[in-house]
């Protein structure tokens, strides 16, 4: 019997629920951490950053107006889809980060349990981060967590599942929805994950993962006037202060990471307070 | 039957009766299906760019019809639409104004209060929209009244289901009269091609409308699917090309329903400069009938002058 030959793959972008071609047309070779070809990703352009924005733009009145508690579940599938890929994003760790077989295990290990630790806080944001406020006059006054829109995430360079998980699910679990550009050089792990979210219940356009160069699409991102945030965890260090200036002239939200962050270590609130607003309501006592 | 126009002898005798109407209308070269289609798909991949792009956005502000065709339309919606048609981008002073606003006959007061002096055309809908279905009279009634109010165009649907049936007669007199009653309003026809089924039937219906003195040819309501398509836009715009070839005169077409991007508006452009001419690329010849349009072209404006993405906050909601 002779050898068989294996199917290339060219993957495509993950744009509202769907996975167009990147509207240039254009791809670009993967390569493991040797040099080897692993497949080739579709090279998302500026049009398809636009694209991506108005489709998490329609889905945000639905995710955002869901209840916690559903969004929560909808998250916990997630990670039930996402255990049923283990395998394959193993080997897809493995090769992308070239790192042991062992490891890439523990990576994919605490990506999951990374994704349902966020699942867990869809529900409890309003509790921790809301208050009932004791004011002088005859009202009650609440303040409550509200998704700051669509936000833009430059996912980690270094990290590519791990750090994928760690920056989306903090954004959707609040309510947001977002744009990512996946690592440049190391997308497969996102690519996988886009096919998991859209085999689990996330209504199209929540996340929308465009694989290309990020110092391509980024600026346009970042002076988008739909985008309501902008994380910048995998920006390039010289694009930075260009990038959080252009994002000034529509006043976003902007998490700037600390560099050489680890994504292994338990994280804290802050991911998710980052793409909150707080709403204070003033009510009449007696009405 | 009356010919509203001294027409050539061709089309003169194409009016003379019911049965010569008929065989006029019959006797029209049928309309290539694939060959349309293939056309305008065609057409539809010409890339306009920069300061061209920028050009067709202005002219395509300057040829909508800005249009609030609700059952929940207030007189206070009405009057921030005509505010809109008078600045659409509140914050760039060199945007072009809209051709006109369109609405319900019991609202055309309120728009033309709002709009005296500005050069706006206050178009109404009239004739028992959007289905046609009720008696003569009412229509005249509803057509008077609606200028009466200070309509200054008036958009009228045929009787489908005559047409369909081939009673073009009575829908050529209903045209014809229905533009008595319109006095110096200038009169749009609408086909609803959606309801006409086939290419053929949009080629009659639009000469069935032009040699009974429509101003304009409109697709649709947009009350009905599929409303305004690329191909039967390429039909409607051959007739009044046509029409143009034998008379001398010209005619306008409307789109309407379903144009909501400004790709799609281009896409319309690039058509009328090629099947009909670039005499057409004029407001008074070409329309939108559209609302959400409108904010597409406004942000597509910003992004070509700014050089960054717009977004649905920086223009009105309505």
């Amino acid at each position: 019997m002779s050898d068989r030959v294996s199917v290339a793959k060219t993957y495509k972008l993950y744009i509202g629920g769907a996975f167009p071609r990147s509207e240039s047309g254009r791809s670009y070779p993967v390569t493991d951490s040797k040099g080897g070809f692993l497949a080739n990703a579709a090279q998302g352009s500026r049009k398809d950053a636009r694209d991506a924005v108005a489709a998490a733009r329609k889905a945000f009145p639905g995710w955002s107006g869901a209840t916690a508690y559903n969004r929560g579940q909808v998250l916990y599938r997630v990670a039930e889809v996402l255990e049923g890929r283990r395998e394959q994003f193993i080997s897809e760790v493995a090769l992308s980060e070239g790192v042991q077989a062992k490891k890439a295990q523990s990576l994919v290990d605490t990506a999951i349990d990374r994704w349902v630790w966020y699942a867990g806080w869809t529900d409890k944001l309003a509790a921790v981060l809301g208050s009932s406020n004791p004011v002088a006059g005859p009202y009650f006054s609440f303040s409550t967590p509200e998704p700051t829109g669509v936000v833009a995430v430059l996912a980690p360079q270094q990290s590519s599942l791990l750090g994928l998980v760690s920056v989306i699910a903090p954004v959707i679990a609040s309510g947001n929805t977002c744009v990512v550009i996946t690592s440049q050089d190391r997308p497969l792990p996102a690519i996988t994950l886009s096919e998991v979210l859209a085999t689990s219940d996330v209504p199209g356009g929540v996340v929308n993962i465009i694989t290309g160069r990020t110092a391509e699409i980024a600026p346009w991102l970042a002076s988008h006037a739909d985008v309501n945030a902008l994380d910048l965890t995998g920006a390039p260090e010289s694009l930075r202060a260009d990038l959080e200036r252009s994002a000034a002239g529509t006043v976003k939200r902007v998490l700037r990471n600390k560099v050489g962050e680890d994504f292994a270590v338990t994280p804290d609130m802050s991911r998710l307070r980052a793409y909150l607003e707080t709403k204070t309501v003033w009510h009449p006592m007696g009405v | 039957m009356a010919a509203p126009t001294t027409l050539p002898s061709a089309l003169a005798d194409a009016v003379r009766d019911e049965s010569s109407l008929r065989r006029f209308l019959h006797g029209l070269p049928g309309v290539d299906q694939v060959g349309v289609e293939q056309r305008a798909a065609g057409l539809g991949t010409r890339s306009i760019k920069k300061a061209a792009k920028l050009h067709a956005i202005d002219l395509a502000i300057s040829m909508v019809d800005l249009t609030t065709l609700e059952g929940a339309d207030t007189h206070g919606k009405v009057r921030s639409l005509a505010a809109k048609a008078k600045r659409p981008d509140p914050e760039r002073p060199d945007v072009p104004r809209v051709a006109a606003v369109c609405v319900y006959p019991d609202m055309v007061k309120t728009a033309a209060d709002e709009l005296k002096g500005t050069g706006i055309n206050i178009a109404s809908v009239a004739t028992a929209f959007p289905s046609g279905r009720s008696t003569m009279d009412i229509k005249l009634a509803d057509t008077r009244f609606a200028v009466e109010q200070g309509a200054t165009e008036v958009d009228m649907v045929i009787d489908r289901g005559a047409f369909l049936s081939g009673r073009y007669g009575q829908v050529f007199e209903e045209i014809v009269k229905i533009k008595e009653a319109c006095g110096d309003a200038h009169l749009k026809v609408i086909l609803e091609t959606g309801e006409l089924v086939t290419y053929d039937n949009v080629r009659r219906a639009s000469w069935l409308a032009l040699l009974a003195g429509g101003d304009f040819i409109k697709t649709s309501t947009g009350k009905v699917q599929p409303a305004a398509t690329l191909p039967v836009t390429h039909v409607m715009l051959q007739a009044v090309r046509d029409w143009k070839t034998q008379t001398g005169e010209l005619r306008g077409v409307k789109p309407a329903g379903g144009i909501r991007s400004t790709k799609d508006a281009i896409k319309y452009l690039v058509a009328v400069h090629e099947v009909a001419g670039p005499e057409w690329l004029d407001p008074n010849l070409f329309r939108f009938g559209a609302s959400t349009l409108l904010n597409d072209l406004l942000m597509q404006r910003r992004t070509q002058l700014d050089g960054h993405y717009s977004g649905p906050d920086y223009v009105t909601v309505d």
